[in-house]
């Protein structure tokens, strides 16, 4: 049937300025570009243009640019361009609209009606130029209290505390399944939180082998699909997170399309190449609350009990009650991921109405786990949309360990959110395992840039740190007296747990 | 083996509860922690060749980590997730098992003189497991293979529903040897997802999941079964021949990519 | 109401989310057996809870008060005690009143006031309501207006005994090796809270009937809210509570069979009612017309329980364990199967219902129709 649908962008070259060096066509993964050889022009195909800008980047004489499609709909708040062209796609396919990243949609983004504090007179700012400042955080179950023995005048500790991960700095890389992007990407994780002295995750399709030197820095995710979970998979990370959900796709599995299940992909998955990936929704071994808890026991087992067991869920109505189930369940880490996080593919009307707002979840995850007595037993890291490093410090102070982050990472390697993952075209190498395509990340340049990103934010944390007059994070962790709301209603400021600015 | 990594302290010397005989080690499970019985199995695991564990009620986890080659005999009710992450060893349960049998087992064989409860075989990766009874509901779900790695689940009885739903890979075997004459399975949604592997069942077919197709068996087919089934007959003392006269019939999905028009 | 919801649900969750273990054991023929075997065996499931709840039913527990409404009633403080007493006399004809004995060492977590009453409906107070509507609107007036104070057992011949501790626990604290029944329902509690209200263990029980569950129901918004419209206020938003009021209303009240009971908690699905013979497909669509909003959705396992009967039901896709055992004239129904190994280590039969399905013991001595009476 004839498709109703126009493009949404337009592509404008200048003509003059173009040189036909053909590097647009060479560079677009969806065809946009072609040569016409009877009049000597580069031309596009607009329906094809994604906006991923890589033609643009590249263009030697930067004759490119890409607009929205001038030619709008008559003017409509409720029934947006967006709305009229999702139902004709579906009534022209009858399928269920996928998209990639995370949700787009102006809600409310609680970060910036959050305010950070700087300490004047009464208590001096520190310089963190020169004097020390501390970001070493350890993630894992911390016990009540330490018991203490003398022997011979030496104090003896009794205590034995569970297993740790140790991060340098309080961002580590949240999860991206091996299949959502390639293994040059994997690599250039592993490796930049090798040398920073952070983690990466793997995500849920597996750790290739070539990773497994890695492993220290490693967090080995098992979700309800299983993928490339066997005894040395677990063993050779520092720590294994249950993923019960995440934040772009609460309630609903993992969803890797057959076009990006290569050879490798099939091997790692054990699963027949071309085949759709989809993990399903819950585990099937978890259907309620001491089910979870027997998984992370046997998870435990597995591994002798050197290792912390994490636990990730999506953030929904009852995170807290959840939360709080889950610390009693064992876990020693708690993952939260706001309704920001992003995916390789996620059903758009999933993505963009089912969860709440991360700083919302994590402030009465907070609250209530140390209203029932039991914040020491976990440590929370929470994702789902972390911008900048004044989200990371906004985050600690509502009361996180540590922050994931994904979509920042992707930015940093060359990630233009155009939102179109789960084709496996992805033209700047990232969320494609196309072996051809997947040689533009360069993993030694890759690496640089993600290293280079930590070292920045991490700055800026101490830069701010010092402002408040702190020189450890511990004492930022959960600091709510360092916020100020400001536009927020009293259940808002009740939630978050904040004063308004001016009190 | 070092005994201050002990769960808990133990209501009696150690020695009095394990003995060891010509390499094979006797271990008394009554009133032990499962912490405490998998930590004795993993030591013990290595030198020994067999571990036979008595009074065993309850305790999860038996089997879980163990990677070489020994062999254990559970009497008694092993708990939930037996074998579960397991590489390697033989477990004979002389007795029936519960829920969760050879969760993302790697390779291995479990033989369960009796039934299984729920969930056996989840995210199964290879090695084997021979049900001498019935099975619950979910079995096999998720099963993958890859090159060598094929598991193989075979359930002498009859299944529940959900029976190897999203199947990626692996043979899944129900011979209903415990169905009275002209009772069918009741098992619905057969092989719903299923995407990869192979399901046989001997018997009449209730209700199957739109991505299946029933095809009869050709020599290849026979070929497979026929060895399967002498392997689960050498353990269970049944008759091959009135096994193989049954009426099998073969389950295979319809496509690699059965959702492959569902997203777009 | 606001007392005891708050106590139960001090952080205002929707609703309470637990977890547990079950355990029910009946003697067919009505000989009644003590505590030894039932709290071994929900003991060992020792995995499932977490200490911060366990309890007992025990049918067949009071025998020379047979036809005597059987209270027991937790209390804050004195004046709740005070205030509830004088209601229960103008209400009520007082047969026995007393302190329920306690082993005051046992390792359970500040134990409320402990009463029971034997009770008879004052014949001026009745009018035209039958007796156990009286005591059911009694109760629950208690339970909703006065504060701090709260039956938890209202039964004939039966009682609850439960609190925060694990089973054997809460076993030691109430000192059941005194007692016996001919069937005994056991629950142990792994609760996402902290619940320090002994009133939010399970059993939950009204009159007589009594049920331990496993699991948690998405539909209890809507379960909720049409169980309202009949008359029952849910105070403690656990999901046995729902449960309970739901049987009361269609087995006591409407008069349904418990196996039409099942099928309206976990009714077939639509595409096998569309292939049945005419005649029961009618049935199944009125049924789900009708009762639509008692369809129990989401995991759930129960173990439920009234005068001469034991009930085991798992949901329609059977996401919580439940294993049946018999031996001679025993019944027993379990969340896992070692625990029943354990008391009878020999079985003449053990299987596992399929979904939807129940497993019905009933006592061979009483006649079918004396268990429908109201």
């Amino acid at each position: 049937m004839k498709s109703y649908i126009e493009p949404e962008f337009i592509v404008e070259r200048d003509n003059e300025k173009c040189i036909r060096c053909k590097v647009c066509i060479n560079q677009c993964t969806y065809d946009t570009h072609y040569y016409d050889p009877e009049d000597d022009v580069v031309r596009s195909r607009d329906e094809n243009c994604v906006n991923c800008h890589r033609c643009v980047v590249f263009c030697p004489t930067k004759a490119i640019t890409i607009k929205k499609n001038p030619t709008q709909y008559t003017e409509n708040w409720y029934w947006t361009r967006e709305n009229i062209v999702d139902i004709k796609k579906q009534a022209e396919s009858g399928g269920v609209i996928l998209t990639g990243m995370g949700c787009d949609k102006p809600y409310y983004t609680y970060w910036d009606k959050i305010l950070l504090n700087a300490s004047q007179v009464t208590n001096p700012s520190i310089d963190p130029l020169r004097e020390p400042m501390e970001l070493r955080t350890y993630l894992g179950a911390k016990p009540d209290k330490l018991e203490i023995e003398m022997e011979n005048g030496d104090v003896v500790l009794k205590t034995k505390l569970a297993p740790q991960l140790c991060v340098e700095t309080p961002i580590l890389f949240a999860a991206l399944s091996y299949g959502a992007v390639n293994f040059n990407v994997h690599l250039a994780l592993a490796r930049a939180a090798t040398e920073f002295g952070t983690f990466m995750n793997s995500g849920e399709g597996g750790l290739d082998p070539r990773l497994y030197k890695y492993g220290d820095h490693i967090i080995v995710q098992v979700a309800s699909g299983r993928f490339g979970v066997g005894l040395e998979y677990l063993n050779v990370g520092a720590a294994i997170e249950i993923k019960i959900g995440q934040g772009a796709k609460p309630g609903i599995g993992g969803h890797l399309p057959g076009e990006k299940v290569t050879q490798e992909i099939a091997r790692t998955r054990m699963i027949p190449v071309g085949t759709d990936a989809l993990s399903p929704a819950p585990h099937h071994d978890i259907y309620s609350i001491e089910d979870l808890r027997q998984l992370i026991f046997a998870l435990k087992e597995a591994t002798d009990y050197t290792k912390p067991v994490a636990v990730k869920i999506a953030a929904v109505h009852n995170s807290a009650a959840i939360a709080s189930g889950m610390v009693r369940a064992g876990a020693d880490i708690i993952v939260l991921d706001g309704f920001r996080g992003a995916t390789g593919a996620a059903p758009k009307v999933i993505r963009d109405n089912v969860g709440i707002p991360i700083e919302l979840a994590l402030a009465s995850v907070d609250q209530r786990l140390r209203d029932e007595g039991i914040r020491n037993k976990v440590s929370i890291i929470i994702s789902g949309g972390i911008r900048n490093s004044a989200d990371v410090v906004k985050a600690i102070a509502l009361g996180a360990d540590a922050v994931y982050i994904g979509t920042a990472a992707l930015v940093a390697i060359g990630c233009t959110l155009c939102q179109k993952c789960y084709t496996g075209k992805c033209p700047w190498g990232i969320a494609t395992t196309d072996p051809w395509i997947s040689k533009r990340i360069n993993p030694d340049i890759a690496t640089r840039r993600l290293v280079n990103l930590l070292r920045a934010w991490s700055f800026e944390i101490k830069e701010m740190m010092g402002g408040m007059g702190i020189n450890a994070i511990e004492s930022l962790r959960g600091n709510r007296e360092h916020l100020r709301g400001v536009g927020l209603t009293d259940t808002e400021l009740k939630i978050l747990g904040i004063k308004m600015a001016g009190e | 083996m070092d005994e201050k990594f002990l769960h808990k302290e133990l209501p009696y010397n150690l020695s009095n509860f394990i003995v060891t005989k010509n390499g094979v080690v006797s271990i008394d499970a009554s009133n032990m922690h499962y912490r405490d019985l998998n930590f004795l199995i993993k030591s013990y695991a290595n030198p020994s060749k067999r571990i036979d564990l008595y009074n065993v009620n309850g305790q999860r986890y038996i089997g879980t980590g163990l990677k070489n080659n020994v062999e254990i005999h559970i009497y008694g009710t092993p708990g939930n997730d037996l074998a579960a992450f397991m590489d390697g060893p033989t477990i004979y349960v002389h007795g029936n098992a519960q829920d969760g049998v050879g969760n993302t087992m790697n390779s291995g064989k479990v033989i369960v003189y009796g039934r299984v409860g729920d969930v056996a075989g989840y995210a199964m990766r290879g090695g084997k497991i021979f049900i001498r009874d019935d099975a619950g509901y979910r079995v096999g779900i998720h099963m993958k293979e890859y090159g060598n790695q094929r598991p193989i689940l075979v359930v002498g009885g009859t299944a529940q529903d959900f029976l190897g739903e999203y199947m990626a890979g692996g043979i899944l075997v129900v011979l209903g040897l415990t169905l009275n004459n002209g009772e069918k399975h009741k098992a619905k949604f057969i092989g719903t997802g299923m995407h990869g592997g192979v399901i046989y069942i001997r018997g009449q077919i209730t209700h199957i999941g739109k991505e299946v197709k029933i095809m009869e068996l050709d020599k290849n087919d026979m070929n497979l079964l026929k060895s399967i089934i002498e392997e689960f007959c050498s353990y269970f003392n049944f008759n091959i021949d009135e096994i193989l006269e049954g009426e099998f019939k073969k389950l295979i999905p319809y496509s690699t990519r059965p959702y492959g028009k569902v997203y777009i | 109401m606001r007392t005891t919801n708050f106590l139960n649900n001090s952080h205002n969750d929707y609703k309470v989310v637990e977890a547990c273990a079950l355990f029910g054991m009946m003697n067919l023929s009505g000989r009644r057996f003590g505590a030894r075997d039932p709290v071994r065996a929900i003991s060992s499931m020792h995995e499932r809870s977490n200490g911060l709840g366990g309890g007992f039913a025990i049918y067949g527990l009071y025998p020379e008060h047979e036809n005597d409404y059987a209270f027991h009633i937790m209390y804050l403080n004195m004046e709740a005690k005070e205030k509830t007493d004088k209601f229960i006399m103008q209400n009520f004809d007082v047969l026995e009143a007393e302190e329920i004995p306690v082993n005051p060492e046992a390792n359970v977590w500040k134990p409320p006031l402990l009463w029971r009453y034997f009770l008879q409906p004052k014949k001026e107070a009745i009018k035209n309501q039958s007796h156990d509507d009286y005591v059911l609107n009694n109760v629950m007036r208690i339970n909703t207006e006065i504060g701090g104070a709260f039956v938890f057992s209202s039964g004939k011949n039966m009682g609850i005994f439960k609190g925060v501790g694990f089973p054997e626990d809460i076993a030691e604290f109430f000192c059941l090796e005194e007692y016996e029944g001919y069937m005994w329902i056991c629950h142990g509690r792994f609760p996402t809270n902290t619940p320090g209200w002994w009133g939010g263990a399970q059993p939950f029980s009204i009159l007589d009937w009594t049920v331990a569950h496993n699991g948690e129901l998405s539909s209890y918004g809507t379960n909720r809210r049409y169980l309202e419209m009949h008359g029952y206020y849910c105070t403690m938003q656990t999901d046995s509570e729902v449960m309970v009021y739901a049987l009361d209303l269609l087995v006591r009240k409407h008069k349904l069979p418990i196996e039409v009971v099942a099928k309206i908690f976990a009714p077939p699905l639509w595409f096998e009612i569309d292939a049945m013979t005419p005649k029961e497909r009618n049935f199944y669509v009125a049924l789900r017309q009708c009762y639509s909003s008692l369809l129990m959705n989401g995991p759930f396992t129960i173990i439920a329980a009234r005068t001469g009967m034991m009930i085991g039901l798992a949901d329609r896709l059977k996401l919580r364990p439940l294993t049946a055992g018999i031996k001679d004239d025993m019944l027993y129904l379990s969340s896992e199967e070692s625990a029943i190994r354990l008391v009878a280590p020999n079985l003449d039969k053990v299987w596992s219902p399929r979904g939807g399905e129940p497993v019905i013991g009933r006592l061979k001595t009483l006649k079918p129709q004396e268990i429908l009476t109201t």
